[in-house]
């Protein structure tokens, strides 16, 4: 039997997005945070180079000029509705982070400094400015800190190590969430009024990335299960900058802190890709010259498979200050010192532009017609609302996070105060109790790890950084192939506490999903854009492909495809030069 | 390479108490402890039950002793260490299984020196940014890195023997907001340190900056927080 929790608003995920959600809906309504993690150890913490907000502390700037920079780099996908939501709010979102008490790097003047970050520009593309705040190159773990520091003083209700595996619906009305403690092995019942998912991204289905282990795409595989559409699977971002064969990242700062691309040639190639903006260039096409100078035999180190980040030519007191944290990176994992000698690195699997559909209210989005699913929500990089289209710009990730979490907390502590706690379905927890009964019962050859090993391999292979009809096809018919040993391996750990296989395999069976989603929504779409290049279609289609596109997995187990169109406003799609 | 490794296991649910176990695996030298915990888990025992996500020093989650010493799994490399290594959980905080020890009581001494910042409530929030120099940016600079890893505390002989010590982790949270110029909190969090289970119990044993994976000065930033506590005398 599950234990049965009540409560208005549950959030699912402690990374940035819960956390300010939480913040929002806790300050209203019965709030608790349901997270896989201690909240401090999630992923957005990671986070290097910074959040953009056009404060015009430094350089003059206008959230107009970032909405530009944003639908620019979305490849115009962008809803732009959406775009200048978040643009205009991130000015007070920043202020309002800093108020809680982060600590920002700042000017001689005492206020938030600011610099410069890939594809942001000033007027229109004019010239790279300065917009992202930072806290040397640990943004994202200042965020993550601050925000937990500001529950911990509110008394915002945690269950950490629960792992959520499956939403509660009766009538098309979601009523909750079923979890498994890890350190008990029982199940739990969260029966709510709303629910918000912020779990995170999924580029753990990928060989080299950035992601943590972790992040595995459970959120929206559980919504997938469900039957409801994810959106834009297709684009998903390699940052130019991993440590080579780790994928660590380097954060884009270190280029906008003066660093320089080299191939195996020493050249500075990006200059022949962006005349304009070079290494400073957004990182769909960054990342692919990267790939093409390797694939034709101008790359560096012994195997001519790499890239290297020169920062020598960058005042060593500017690299230690600015960039203590990678430059510990590359230290520590590849012996290499950034001071005086090139940094070998690759395109890593980085950012999921995709997932789950939401709107502005961070409301989920039940199809592509535009229909809501009540009582549910969604933020963060498992959502896509969409503000980041096809590729989305460096910093702009914080910003969302803290932008439509904020807004995800207070529209589902509204919905929770004005609506009755929806009936519990009958046996709420059946499903998911006889699913851990079957992956721990009897015994087969296979193991979780040896098909995921599988996975991250073809996955990096063929739908990467540059994908064919032929490569995307041999990928899919491989997924096809490990979910039928997916379906026969079991989990070989029976213990109750803290069964981390079980917690594994199951991750594992989310990254099959997200893989599939990814590939089928690549493989129809038959043209490049952004994060998604084809290289069979090397053109962007505006007449055919200017439109998100939505994917559900039907009952028989096929998927289907959809298309909503694309929010425009202000910026009519031109040719992307830099 | 071969690697051998010697790991204290333990699962209450079949062992009365733990014991070591040795596992060999190849690996490169360059490759991390955390590595190669995962090829044992991967290829030997999927039972192995550890914490850790990041896989770069950056969570906090994967702190345990190593050679007798603190460090994170995911920031030693194989080439590091001596073989064949001996792995065991963080000390003072109780086993629930293998390497994962029960947080709880570390958050709580986190919890209780109110780790955020304290403002003047009356007063009127500024429309806009408050102002601080670099300089007094630069002042708590060192102890705003802290991913709670717990590497510091359970290296501390004096919170092993009293589990009402704070710890050092909690001290250097305290110490982030004390020596921020915006914070007004100093009082109340300093009259919680200057009580019996705060900054005094500390006796400079070092163990806890040796075992810091961020490189903080724990032990500077306790002498600190001692030192202004004394000015303000209770
Ligand atoms: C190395 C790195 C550097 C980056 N640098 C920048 C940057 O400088 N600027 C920028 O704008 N963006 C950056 N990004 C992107 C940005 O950091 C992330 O997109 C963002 O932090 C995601 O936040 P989140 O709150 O959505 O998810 P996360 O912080 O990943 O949190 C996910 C949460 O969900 C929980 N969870 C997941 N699954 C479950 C489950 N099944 N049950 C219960 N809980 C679950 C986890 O426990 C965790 O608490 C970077 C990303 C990386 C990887
Ligand atoms: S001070 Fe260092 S060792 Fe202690 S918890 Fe923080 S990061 Fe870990
Ligand atoms: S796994 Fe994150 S610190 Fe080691």
């Amino acid at each position: 039997m599950a234990q049965i929790h009540e409560y208005d608003a549950v959030i699912v995920g402690a990374g940035g997005a819960g956390l300010r959600a939480a913040l929002e809906a806790g300050r209203r309504v019965k709030t608790a945070v349901v997270s896989k993690l201690y909240p401090t150890r999630s992923h957005t913490g990671a986070a290097q180079g910074g959040m953009c907000a056009a404060l015009a502390n430094v350089e003059e700037d206008s959230w107009e000029w970032h909405a530009f920079d944003t639908v620019k780099g979305s490849d115009f996908l962008a809803d732009q509705d959406a775009v200048d939501i978040m643009c205009k709010e991130a000015v007070d979102s920043v202020l309002e982070l800093e108020r809680m008490g982060l600590p920002f790097n700042r000017t001689p003047e005492g206020r938030i400094d600011q610099r410069r970050f890939g594809g942001h520009t000033s007027n229109h593309g004019e010239a790279p400015v300065k917009r992202a705040c930072y806290a040397a190159d640990r943004t994202g773990h200042m965020i993550l800190q601050t925000l937990f520091q500001q529950c911990t003083k509110f008394g915002v209700e945690f269950y950490n190590e629960f792992f959520v595996l499956d939403l509660l619906m009766a009538d098309g009305v979601c009523s909750g969430i079923v979890a498994y403690e890890l350190a008990t092995g029982r199940l739990h019942i969260f029966h709510c009024k709303s629910v918000l998912f912020a779990t995170g991204g999924y580029g753990k289905m990928f060989k080299i990335t950035s992601n943590a282990h972790t992040l595995t795409g459970d959120g929206p595989g559980v919504v997938y299960r469900a039957g409801l559409p994810l959106e834009d699977m297709e684009f998903y971002q390699f940052h130019p900058t991993g440590l080579y064969r780790l994928g660590i990242l380097l954060s884009e700062a270190a280029r906008g802190e003066g660093g320089i691309l080299r191939n195996g040639e020493g050249e500075r190639f990006m200059e022949r890709y962006a005349p304009t903006i070079k290494d400073l260039a957004p990182r769909d096409m960054v990342s692919r010259a990267e790939f093409f100078e390797i694939k034709e035999g101008r790359g560096a180190g012994p195997d001519k498979d790499c890239i290297l980040l020169d920062l020598t030519e960058v005042d060593p007191e500017v690299i230690e200050k600015k960039l203590p944290d990678i430059t510990e990176f590359a230290r520590t994992y590849l012996d290499v010192d950034p001071v005086k000698e090139g940094v070998p690195i690759v395109p890593t699997a980085h950012y999921a532009m995709g997932g789950i559909p939401t709107n502005v209210q961070a409301e989920v989005l039940a199809d592509h017609t535009g229909a809501v699913v009540q009582g549910f929500y969604a933020a963060g990089e498992c959502a896509c609302v969409s503000v980041h289209g096809a590729n989305r710009l460096g910093t702009n990730s914080l910003l969302d996070i803290v932008v439509f979490g904020r807004r995800g907390g207070i529209a589902m502590a509204e919905y929770a105060s004005t609506h009755p706690l929806p009936p519990l379905p009958e046996g709420a927890e059946k499903a998911s109790e006889k699913w851990i009964a079957a992956l721990c019962d009897g015994g087969s050859e296979e193991s979780t790890a040896s098909i995921r090993a599988t996975l991250q391999d073809e996955m990096m292979d063929k739908a990467s950084v540059v994908r064919t009809e032929d490569s995307l096809s041999s990928v899919l018919s491989t997924i096809t192939e490990l979910r039928k040993r997916y379906e026969v391996c079991r989990v070989k750990d029976r213990s109750k506490i803290f069964n981390t296989e079980l917690v594994e395999h199951i991750e594992l069976g989310f990254l099959l999903d997200m893989a599939e989603a990814l590939v089928v929504a690549a493989r129809a779409r038959t043209e490049s854009r952004g994060g998604h290049y084809r290289e069979d279609h090397q053109m962007r289609e505006d007449d055919h492909w200017l439109k998100h596109s939505f994917i559900t997995r039907t009952a028989a187990g096929d998927t289907k495809l959809h298309h909503k169109d694309v929010t425009m406003g202000r910026y009519e799609p031109v040719e992307r030069k830099y | 390479m071969n690697v051998d490794l010697n790991l204290l296991r333990y699962n209450p649910e079949f062992d009365s108490r733990p014991h070591f176990e040795s596992y060999r695996v190849q690996a490169d030298p360059m490759e991390r402890l955390l590595d190669c915990l995962h090829k044992v888990k991967w290829e030997l025992d999927s039972s192995l039950a550890l914490r850790f996500s990041c896989a770069h020093g950056v969570c906090g989650s994967d702190a345990m002793v190593v050679n007798g010493v603190n460090v994170l799994a995911c920031k030693v490399l194989i080439k590091d260490l001596k073989q064949p290594i001996t792995v065991e959980p963080i000390r003072g905080l109780s086993v629930l299984k293998d390497f994962i020890v029960d947080m709880e009581p570390f958050f709580a001494g986190y919890k209780a020196v109110k780790p955020w910042l304290i403002v003047d409530e009356s007063e009127h929030e500024p429309a806009r940014e408050r102002i601080q120099s670099q300089e007094e940016r630069d002042r708590f600079e060192d102890t705003t890195k802290c991913i709670l890893c717990a590497a510091c505390t359970t290296a501390c002989p004096i919170f092993w023997s009293d589990e009402e010590y704070v710890g050092p982790a909690a001290i250097v949270n305290a110490h982030r907001f004390i020596f921020d110029s915006r914070d007004t909190g100093g009082d109340e969090r300093l009259e919680i340190l200057s009580q019996r289970d705060g900054a005094y119990k500390c006796r400079t044993a070092f163990n806890c900056t040796e075992a810091c994976p961020r490189g903080i000065k724990v032990t500077k930033a306790i002498q600190e927080v001692k030192r202004v506590a004394l000015y303000r005398s209770f």
